[in-house]
């Protein structure tokens, strides 16, 4: 709960750290001030790009006391705006699943490197972001992970590529924490039906995990910059629902 | 990428972006989730030059309705163009 009272400030910028393969990744870190310790969350961008909405969102979390780690996951791909490099990349048909991981990866070692850091980090993501952090979650070591409507768990056989060789789903037995998966009933990337293949597949793993479905919304019902999308009453709770998972999983309570 | 739909084209031309005129040799045609116009999913066309830079790029985001529109808009000027390049018109 947040107290007039008390102190409060926030640290968000932009830093490089050394990613999948060892190359050099743009981050956005958005951080509370302060000694800590805090828990830390990498936010794995949307297919749109490594844009405002992102950095909003990163320094959301920051404000309810999370350090959160933005990677831009198509620096590879170039600078500019995240438009044109989005562009790009969707013209190539993404980026590889492998280097998502490692990047993913990279940003968790980094804020548990952090002298603030609790030693928690959790993952999460929107739209092809919520796929990638639930790739993450099964391939590498998470505390907790929130799927936001992550289209493509479920694939098809003729949908795998080079770059995504493997359907998430298949990885669900190494899912290696607690899942949040909220989603909208008319959204069709993930589909309801997907979402219940999915739901039975934690299921049949025995796998903690909570899954919500927003009525009357679709994809994208978070963004209030995109009024089309944006669905008020269900991004309010989700907001909640997603603040309130993270802090029972990582720990953490300021403001 | 969300929806795996990508069509590419090559092409001869030249397109005016933020920077003036490049020179256009590929078209980049998906439906998938735009940038700027307020749908989930949009056929968006980029016209760019490969070797150019990222900026190389003028972009369009359209309603699959006026997707529709536009490419029977530019068959029915290409054969008015046949035509006329024929001596058949005019």
């Amino acid at each position: 709960m947040a107290d007039t009272g008390s102190y409060e400030g926030m640290l968000a910028e932009v830093t490089k750290i050394p990613g999948h393969g060892g190359t050099w990744i743009s981050v956005y870190l958005a951080r509370p001030l302060g000694p800590g310790p805090f828990p830390g969350v990498v936010w794995l961008h949307h297919m749109p790009g490594w844009d405002e909405w992102t950095k909003e969102a990163a320094r959301k979390l920051a404000y309810h006391g999370f350090m959160v780690a933005a990677p831009d996951l198509y620096c590879r791909a170039g600078t500019g705006a995240p438009e044109d490099v989005a562009a790009k990349v969707r013209a190539e048909g993404g980026v590889p699943d492998s280097q998502v991981v490692g990047d993913a990866a990279a940003c968790r070692d980094f804020l548990r490197s952090l002298p603030q850091s609790n030693g928690k980090v959790g993952v999460t993501g929107t739209c092809s972001g919520g796929r990638h952090a639930y790739l993450a979650a099964c391939l590498e070591r998470f505390d907790a992970c929130v799927d936001l409507w992550g289209g493509g768990v479920v694939m098809r056989p003729e949908d795998l590529t080079e770059k995504r060789p493997v359907a998430p789903i298949d990885y669900t037995k190494d899912l290696s924490c607690p899942l949040l998966g909220l989603f909208g009933e008319e959204d069709r990337a993930p589909s309801p039906e997907q979402v219940r293949q999915h739901e039975e597949e934690l299921k049949r793993h025995g796998k903690a995990y909570e899954f919500h479905m927003y009525a009357g919304a679709g994809h994208g019902f978070f963004y209030h910059d995109r009024p089309a999308a944006y669905r008020a009453e269900a991004a309010v709770d989700g907001w909640r629902k997603v603040i309130a998972f993270f802090r029972q999983h990582l720990g953490g309570g300021a403001s | 990428m969300c929806t795996n739909i990508l069509v590419k084209t090559e092409l001869e031309g030249a397109g005016f972006g933020r920077n003036g005129w490049f020179r256009v040799n590929r078209a980049n045609v998906t439906y998938d989730h735009p940038f700027h116009v307020d749908l989930e999913h949009a056929v968006t066309v980029d016209f760019v030059d490969e070797a150019g830079g990222l900026d190389a790029r003028v972009g369009v985001e359209l309603t699959l309705e006026s997707a529709r529109a536009l490419a029977r808009a530019l068959l029915a000027a290409c054969e008015e163009a046949e035509a006329y390049e024929s001596g058949a018109r005019g």
